[in-house]
C-alpha cells in the first residue's frame, strides 16, 4: 500500500535573497526550498527582518538581489522577480494569498463579509451572484463565521472573526502558496488557539503550502514542518521544527528557545 | 465689443483640451488627464463640460443645453447664455436641430443622429472610486484591467437590496476594454450609448475627459442571474402620454398630488405640438 504523496518537486525556491533600505539591511542571502503541502516557519525577534523577506517573496517589496523560483500550473520554475507586474498581480490573486498581521489591511472594511470573501471569484471572472454566494457561504461556515453574518461588514466583527474572514477571503480560489505575517498577533489567546486550530485543520484538508512568519514558537510548533531562525536579517538555523525547537544548534537559537520556555 | 476670445477660452487652451478629446477617443472610455481652468462659474456647474464645448465649437454650430433633460433650468439657461454671449452660436432647444449638446444627467430622447456631438458635465470620473479611494491604485487596475472591484459593488447592491439597486451612474465596458463611468444619467439611458452621435465626457474638478466615438461598444455590468435592465417608472407622460420615454415624479400641489412627465422637455413638447395627449392634458 502506498499513500505517501508523489515526489512533486520544489514549489518555491529561493536563492540568495536580499534587501537593503539604504545603508541598513533588511534580510540578506537568504537561501530555501518549499515543497508542495510544506509549511515554513520563519522566527526571530522584532527588526530581524521577517516582514521584509516575507513581503519581498509576495513580490510587495521590490529586492535588491535574487531569485524567487515559483512553479507555475505548466511545472516550470519562473523567477516571480522577473515576472512583469500585471503576471505578478494575477499570481497574487489565483495561485498565491497573502494574510496580513492587520485584517483590516487585508479586507475591504466598507465591503460586507460575503462581498469580501467574492472578491477574488469576482476578479477571476465569476459572474453568477448565487453561485458566489453559495461559495461565500460555504466558506464563512469554514472559517466558523455564521452564514446570517453574510451580509454584515467587518466592522462589526470581532478582532478573530476579522481575522477569519481574512484568510476565508484568501483561500476560496485555492491558491497553491499562502502568506502570512503574524496571522495570530494582536489576538488574545485563547482567540488565538482557536485560529491557530483552524489553519492547522484547513492546511492539512487542503493540502496548503505556506510561509508563515511569528514570533510565536507555539505557532510554529504547531503548525510549520521546518523553521527558519533569523536574526538581524541573516537566517541563522533552519531545520525541521521539531527538532530546531528540540535541539537548537545556534547560540541565537538555544537562547530563544530557553526563553520562551521559561515564559 | 467682447473682450474675450471665441467661446472664452484663448486658443492655446483649447489645443490642449482638444488634444486630450482626441486622445479620449482614440482610446474609447479611458480616462486623460487636463489642465482644467478656472471657468466663470464655480465647479459642480459643468465647468468640465463647458471646457469641452468650447474646445469644438465653431461659429456654424447649434448649441442646445440640458439639465436632466430640462432646457430650461437656470444651471441650462446660464450655460446657453454664457456661449450665445461668447461665441455667439445660434441656440435650440430642439434636439434634431442642434449640432452640440451639452448636459447634465440625462441623453436626449430623441436618437441622436451621425454628426452631432453630446458633451456631458461629470461630477466623479472614475467608477472604481466608491470602493478604492487611492487614485495610484486605481489607475492601475485600470492599466491593467482588474476590473473585479466593478462586480463586488454590485455584488453589494444585490446582498443589500435584492437587486443592483444602482440606478444612475450605472458602470459600463467599453470596446471590451475599460470600464467607464458614464455620468449620472439613469440607466434607463445606458444604451442610448451606443449612438452614431460623438460622446464627450468633461470632469473640470478632477481634470477628466473621456470619450465614446460613434457606434461604440458600450456594454452595462450585471451578473449571469441579475442581467442588467434600463428600466422606467411604469406609467405614461401625462402630459404627451409617451409610454417609453424617461418620466420624473413632479409634485402639483400642497396636497401631495404627483404627476409622470417626461423629464426630456423638448420631446415632450414636440409630441404635445404633434397632437399627442396626456391625460392631464385631455382633462383641460
Ligand atoms: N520601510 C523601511 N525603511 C527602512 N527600514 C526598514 C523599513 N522596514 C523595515 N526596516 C528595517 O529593516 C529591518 C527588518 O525589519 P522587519 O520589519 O522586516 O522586521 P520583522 O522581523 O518583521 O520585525 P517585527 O517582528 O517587529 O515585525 C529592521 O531593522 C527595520 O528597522
Ligand atoms: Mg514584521
Ligand atoms: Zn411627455
Amino acid at each position: 500500500m502506498k499513500d505517501m504523496a508523489p515526489d512533486t518537486g520544489v514549489l518555491l525556491s529561493v536563492r540568495g535573497l536580499s534587501k537593503f533600505y539604504g545603508p541598513r539591511i533588511g534580510c540578506k542571502d537568504v537561501s530555501f526550498d518549499l515543497y508542495p503541502g510544506e509549511v515554513m516557519g520563519i522566527v526571530g525577534e522584532s527588526g530581524s527582518g521577517k516582514s521584509t523577506l516575507l513581503n519581498c517573496l509576495a513580490g510587495h517589496l521590490p529586492t535588491d538581489h535574487g531569485e524567487v523560483l515559483f512553479s507555475g500550473r505548466d511545472g516550470g520554475l519562473r523567477d516571480t522577480l522577473q515576472m512583469s507586474e500585471p503576471e505578478r498581480r494575477m499570481l497574487g490573486r489565483t495561485d498565491w494569498a497573502f494574510v496580513h498581521q492587520h485584517a483590516r489591511d487585508g479586507l475591504r472594511m466598507n465591503v460586507s463579509a460575503g462581498g469580501n470573501v467574492g472578491e477574488r471569484q469576482m476578479a477571476v471572472g465569476a459572474r453568477h451572484y448565487g453561485a458566489i454566494r453559495d461559495s461565500a457561504i460555504d466558506w464563512l461556515g469554514r472559517v466558523e463565521i455564521a452564514e446570517d453574518r453574510i451580509d454584515d461588514r467587518p466592522t462589526a466583527f470581532s478582532g478573530g472573526m476579522q481575522q477569519r474572514l481574512q484568510i476565508a477571503r484568501n483561500l476560496i480560489t485555492g491558491p497553491r502558496l499562502v502568506f502570512m505575517d503574524e496571522p495570530t498577533g494582536g489576538l488574545d489567546v485563547s482567540v488565538q488557539a482557536r485560529l491557530l486550530d483552524l489553519l492547522r485543520g484547513l492546511v492539512r484538508e487542503m493540502g496548503l503550502s505556506a510561509v508563515i512568519v511569528t514570533h510565536d514558537l507555539a505557532v510554529v510548533r504547531l503548525l510549520a514542518d521546518r523553521l527558519m531562525v533569523m536574526k538581524d536579517g541573516h537566517v541563522v538555523e533552519t531545520g525541521l521544527t521539531d527538532q530546531v525547537l528540540d535541539d537548537p544548534q545556534h547560540g541565537y537559537t538555544q537562547l530563544l528557545v530557553s526563553s520562551v520556555l521559561q515564559v | 465689443m467682447n473682450s474675450y476670445n471665441f467661446a472664452y477660452l484663448d486658443e492655446q487652451t483649447k489645443r490642449m483640451i482638444r488634444r486630450a478629446i482626441l486622445k479620449g477617443l482614440a482610446v474609447p472610455g479611458y480616462q486623460v488627464p487636463f489642465a482644467s481652468r478656472e471657468m466663470p462659474m464655480p465647479y459642480g456647474w459643468g465647468t468640465g463640460g463647458v471646457q469641452v464645448s468650447a474646445a469644438i465649437m465653431t461659429p456654424a454650430d447649434r448649441f442646445k443645453v440640458i439639465d436632466q433633460g430640462s432646457d430650461d433650468t437656470t444651471n441650462a439657461v446660464s450655460i446657453r447664455r454664457f456661449f450665445e454671449r461668447t461665441a455667439g452660436v445660434e441656440v435650440t432647444e430642439t434636439t434634431t436641430e442642434a449640432t452640440v449638446i451639452q448636459t447634465r444627467h440625462r441623453i436626449p430622447e430623441m436618437p441622436l443622429t451621425s454628426g452631432q456631438i453630446l458633451v456631458y458635465q461629470v461630477p466623479i470620473p472614475e467608477p472604481l472610486r466608491f470602493l478604492e479611494p487611492s487614485e495610484v491604485e486605481t489607475r492601475k487596475m485600470h492599466s491593467l484591467e482588474e476590473y473585479g472591484l466593478m462586480h463586488v459593488k454590485l455584488y453589494e447592491d444585490i446582498s443589500q437590496h435584492g437587486a443592483i439597486a444602482t440606478a444612475y451612474a450605472y458602470p459600463v465596458k467599453v470596446e471590451g476594454r475599460y470600464v467607464m463611468d458614464p455620468s449620472p444619467i439613469p440607466k434607463f439611458d445606458n444604451p442610448k450609448l451606443e449612438s452614431p452621435a460623438i460622446q464627450l465626457f468633461g470632469a473640470g474638478r478632477e481634470q477628466r475627459i473621456y470619450a465614446l466615438p460613434p457606434h461604440t461598444r458600450v456594454v452595462s455590468l450585471d451578473f449571469e442571474d441579475f442581467p442588467f435592465e434600463a428600466n422606467k417608472a411604469d406609467a405614461a407622460c401625462e402630459l404627451c402620454a409617451a409610454d417609453t420615454s424617461y418620466l420624473d415624479e413632479v409634485i402639483m400641489d400642497d396636497a401631495g398630488h404627483r404627476m409622470f412627465v417626461c423629464s426630456d422637455t423638448d420631446f415632450c413638447a414636440s409630441r404635445r405640438a404633434a397632437g399627442h395627449a396626456g391625460i392631464q392634458e385631455a382633462a383641460i
